[in-house]
């Protein structure tokens, strides 16, 4: 039988890989947004583990919004990202400190 | 070591090395692929927690639409390979330091000592005749109805605000303006000049 | 008129001249400068034939003590503040001299000021005066006291200040009204010590229920006991320091003489400053209780009486050798207070406010007839030209040394032997320095006479050309002036300090009264000033005349000599004894200094430079500091999160 610490010890460490690779990738926003998907997916797992170990569908009607959420959020992030690179011919995450103080 | 134990360890392998892959591989394209990857893989172990709907969903909507545009971003965008991994050992260390501490720190409380078989018994498997997708609509239709809604509103914004960022106006484009083309005169568009006959000579 | 309301008549009686000076003051473009002039003379008319007529009730009727409120003005958490009259004997007394005085002033001010500017205003203010000092003298309670006395205050400060062009005027106003407030102080927190012991304002009341108070003790500062009614009195009297001008707050009324002569003869001389000792009287029951608070009194009064006149004889402004002649009567009045023999102060406060009047008045004729000069030692001979002021200044001087006969000898002579018989602790040093008083007196004043009337005639040829009579308005009211100085103190000596003229309004305690002692031995005026003359302050006072004479009118050099070879004690005195420059260094100073601390450190330094300033700069630098954290990089701000999401799971979980 899987236990439930198992799923959730999955999800940790999806969360931590993807954490990393924020940090490691610093040249290409195009992969932070990959990351931020897999955080969210290990997120997901969470949901999913819970609903089914305690047998209530809510869990999975979270998972459901926070992909209609996540959709939305790369939607979203893709276009910037495309009005980015045409205003400034890269997508180099250190070239856009615009917003330092 | 049961079958269902067996094939979530293969997911659950595969899923973390290809995320992995996912943040160290050079190439863009190659990081969405093996997004894709991890996504099946996540989609197998939801069939093994028993929810159906929403695996057959990551697959359809993440896979089929997410990763799609995101290939299509890529490769749209005229990305100069050489530059996107500079840095990448330099950063290493500290992405990996940052990722053990939480790591550390989440496992200490998701450890079986917590959350392990003895505290939370494995449910029954459903019956033959249960419909995942049936009692995930069943509550989202009544009990969740307005946030469903509320989602579908989001989708909406996000559609529109995709458009109106990217959509841009090109003067040199030609295009057709059908009130102007109804509102003209015949003084706009024709011009009748007199001219002398043909020279003689 | 008996049957008219007797309430009707006090409040017509002290409205009167408000209502003159209103007119003055607030039509005087209108009515012009006879209008103004009769406006407020006629005021202040009625305001004198009301009095008399109530005099007259009181003293041959023996009308009842009118005792009423007529206007509550409000009631504070059973603390009843009235406006109310009080009049018996004593009230009648000051209302006649003060409005008598006050009329004599209003006529002569109509050829004192003839030529000068501001004619009206002048005339709305003394007829403010008036209703203030009436205000005062009438009240049955202590607020209204507190109201009339800060109105004649403001009064007085106005009128230091009426030639507001002048900046020794505006000096002098500024340091009456200061020096003032500081007695004032004195004077509203024992008010206010009243109010909070007795729980009442009302004089009736509280003088009732003084004798049951009189053995409370509170504690001022910790670990100090201090009599209530020492406190009450003590305190009460600073403020009669003020107003009365006793050492060391003395020192605003000489330079006072900025005024107009018409009102250092009203106010400076004749009513306000002896407002003080009128407070004290009244008070009688009060002060009684306190043996410490008379002895107080009385050390006060008699050191002002001998010091403020020994400074008298070195002064060379006609009208500042006769405010320190003002200073020192004033503390013989004081003392005789002290000594518990009111009746003697009033008697002599009553005396002399017909012969200083008298002596202002004449003095200010004399200065019209110099053309506004007050220099002494420009004068001289005057006797010649100015006949009927040479003679009522004579007159008055008489009064003042208390040449026998005279008003001034009988209140003068009273309070020195009441002083004499008096027990209480500090009685042998103010008996002597009223003695010697009586020396110094005669010196200065007939100092100034001498040098003023009699000699070589003005020295400037100019000046002696011009001098001549003052007009009708002047010298009327030094006659009529004149006719009480001379007679009032044989006429009412007897009613009055061995009579029952203050029985009832004023208490002495049986073991204080000194006066009832002297009341033993007197038969008549005549006895009494037979007994005077053979006494020692008559012969000092003959002794001081001889001495004026000899040093000034036959030997002038001698006084030349003196001012050399004693040059120290000289400038002592020129110098006042040093208080002016005393409260410039220090008060003035002080007070600048501490102004200036206040604004460098206060102002500068804590409000413009740290919390100002200070804020801002610290808002800056937290800024500059904060700054380099908005890196702008995205995983800049990842890490923070991740970092504050690591320490919470840390806080959360592990800990």
């Amino acid at each position: 039988m899987i236990s439930l610490s198992e799923y959730l010890i999955l999800g940790a460490l999806l969360f931590v890989i993807s954490v990393a690779g924020i940090f490691i990738n610093r040249k290409n926003l195009i992969v932070l947004l990959m990351c931020i998907e897999l955080m969210l997916l290990a997120v997901n797992i969470n949901f999913v583990a819970f609903s089914h170990f305690l047998g209530d569908v809510t869990g999975q009607v979270f998972v459901f919004f926070i992909l209609t959420v996540a959709a939305a959020e790369a939607a979203i992030g893709l276009a910037i990202l495309i009005v980015l690179f045409r205003n400034r011919r890269t997508i180099d995450v250190d070239d856009l400190d615009s917003m330092r103080g | 070591m049961s079958f269902e134990k067996f094939l979530f360890y293969m997911f659950a392998v595969i899923l973390l090395g290809a995320a992995v892959m996912v943040v160290t591989r050079r190439n863009p394209v190659h990081s969405a692929l093996f997004l894709v990857l991890v996504f099946f893989n996540m989609a197998g172990i939801w069939l093994l927690a028993e929810a159906e709907f929403l695996a057959i969903a990551l697959v359809l909507v993440y896979v089929g639409a997410v990763m799609v545009l995101f290939l299509f971003v890529i490769m749209m965008l005229d990305i100069d390979l050489a530059t996107v991994r500079a840095g990448f050992v330099r950063h290493l260390p500290l992405g990996m330091l940052v990722g053990a501490l939480m790591f550390m720190e989440m496992a200490l409380v998701l450890g079986p000592r917590h959350f392990g078989l003895a505290k939370y018994t494995a449910p029954e498997p459903a019956p033959a005749d249960y419909n995942n997708t049936a009692e995930l609509g069943l509550s989202l239709f009544s009990q969740h109805l307005y946030a469903l809604e509320v989602a579908a509103v989001i989708l909406l914004v996000a559609m529109i605000a995709a458009i109106s960022l990217t959509l841009r106006k090109r003067p040199q484009t030609k295009r057709q303006n059908v009130t102007e083309q109804h509102a003209v005169k015949k003084k706009d568009r024709l011009k009748i000049v007199t001219m002398a006959a043909e020279e003689k000579g | 008129m008996p049957d008219i309301d007797m309430k009707t008549l006090y409040l017509a009686l002290v409205l009167a001249p408000l209502a003159g000076s209103i007119i003055a003051g607030l039509f005087r473009n209108q009515i012009g400068k006879a209008g103004a002039h009769w406006a407020t003379i006629l005021g202040v008319g009625l305001s004198f034939v009301l009095s008399a007529y109530v005099f007259y009730l009181h003293v041959f009727q023996a009308a009842p003590v009118f005792n009423e409120n007529i206007y509550t003005w409000m009631v504070v958490d059973g603390l009843e503040m009235h406006v109310g009259f009080l009049v018996d004997n004593l009230t009648a007394m000051m209302i006649t001299v003060v409005t008598f005085v006050s009329l004599m002033v209003h006529i002569y001010t109509i050829g004192y000021m003839a030529h000068e500017e501001g004619y009206q205003r002048f005339f709305s203010y003394i007829a403010l005066f008036t209703f203030s000092m009436l205000m005062l003298v009438m009240s049955n309670n202590f607020l209204q006291l507190f109201f009339g006395w800060e109105a004649v205050g403001l009064v007085s400060y106005l009128l230091i200040g009426f030639y507001f062009k002048r900046e020794s005027a505006i000096f002098a106003n500024m340091k009456a009204f200061l020096v003032n407030r500081v007695g004032d102080f004195g004077f509203i927190l024992g008010i206010a010590a009243v109010a909070m012991y007795f729980g009442s304002l009302d004089y009736a009341q509280v003088f009732d229920a003084a004798p049951g108070k009189a053995g409370e003790t509170i504690g001022i500062w910790s670990g100090s006991q201090w009599s209530l009614m020492t406190v009450i009195c003590i305190l009460l009297f600073i403020g009669a320091m003020g107003k009365s001008a006793q050492v060391p707050l003395h020192v605003w009324l000489p330079d006072s003489m900025e005024g107009p002569t018409p009102i250092s003869a009203l106010i400076h001389a004749a009513t306000m400053v002896t407002a003080g000792i009128f407070m004290v009287a009244r008070m009688s029951p009060l002060y009684e209780l306190s043996e410490t608070a008379l002895s107080f009194v009385l050390v006060i009064g008699a050191t002002t009486a001998f010091f403020m006149g020994l400074i008298g004889i070195v002064q060379n402004d006609i009208k500042r050798v006769i405010a320190y002649s003002t200073l020192s009567q004033l503390g013989y009045m004081v003392a005789a207070l002290g000594a518990s023999a009111y009746a003697a102060g009033l008697f002599h406060l009553m005396t002399h406010a017909f012969f200083k009047a008298l002596l202002f008045l004449a003095a200010g004729s004399v200065i019209i007839g110099m053309h506004h000069d007050q220099d002494i030692r420009n004068m001289g001979g005057v006797r010649k030209y100015m006949k009927i002021t040479w003679f009522t200044f004579l007159l008055g001087t008489l009064a003042l040394i208390g040449f026998p006969g005279f008003s001034g000898f009988f209140s003068k002579d009273a309070i020195i032997e009441a002083v004499g018989h008096s027990q209480i602790a500090g009685s042998g040093y103010a008996h002597w320095l009223l003695v010697a008083g009586v020396f110094v007196t005669a010196l200065y004043s007939f100092r100034l006479y001498f040098i003023v009337f009699h000699g070589e005639g003005p020295r400037d040829e100019h000046a002696r050309e011009h001098i001549k009579e003052s007009p009708a308005v002047v010298t009327v009211p030094l006659l009529l002036l004149a006719v009480p100085s001379v007679m009032i103190g044989w006429m009412t000596i007897e009613p009055m300090l061995f009579g029952d003229y203050f029985k009832g309004v004023l208490h002495v305690a049986s073991a204080h009264d000194t006066l009832g002692e002297i009341g033993e031995h007197y038969h008549n005026q005549i006895g009494f000033v037979s007994h005077g003359v053979m006494a020692l302050p008559f012969w000092l006072a003959m002794g001081g005349l001889a001495v004026a004479f000899y040093v000034y009118m036959l030997k002038p050099d001698i006084a030349r000599n003196l001012a050399i070879r004693f040059d120290w004690l000289y400038g002592l005195l020129n110098r006042k004894y040093g208080f002016d420059d005393f409260n410039q260094a220090v008060f003035a100073k002080g007070s600048l200094l501490l102004g200036k601390g206040l604004w460098i450190v206060g102002d500068r330094t804590l409000i413009d430079g740290i919390a100002v300033n200070g804020s801002a700069r610290s808002v800056g630098v937290l800024a500059q500091t904060l700054r380099w954290l908005q890196s702008g990089y995205l995983y800049h701000y990842a890490i923070a999160m991740i970092l504050g999401l690591l320490g919470l799971v840390y806080w959360f979980v592990i800990r």
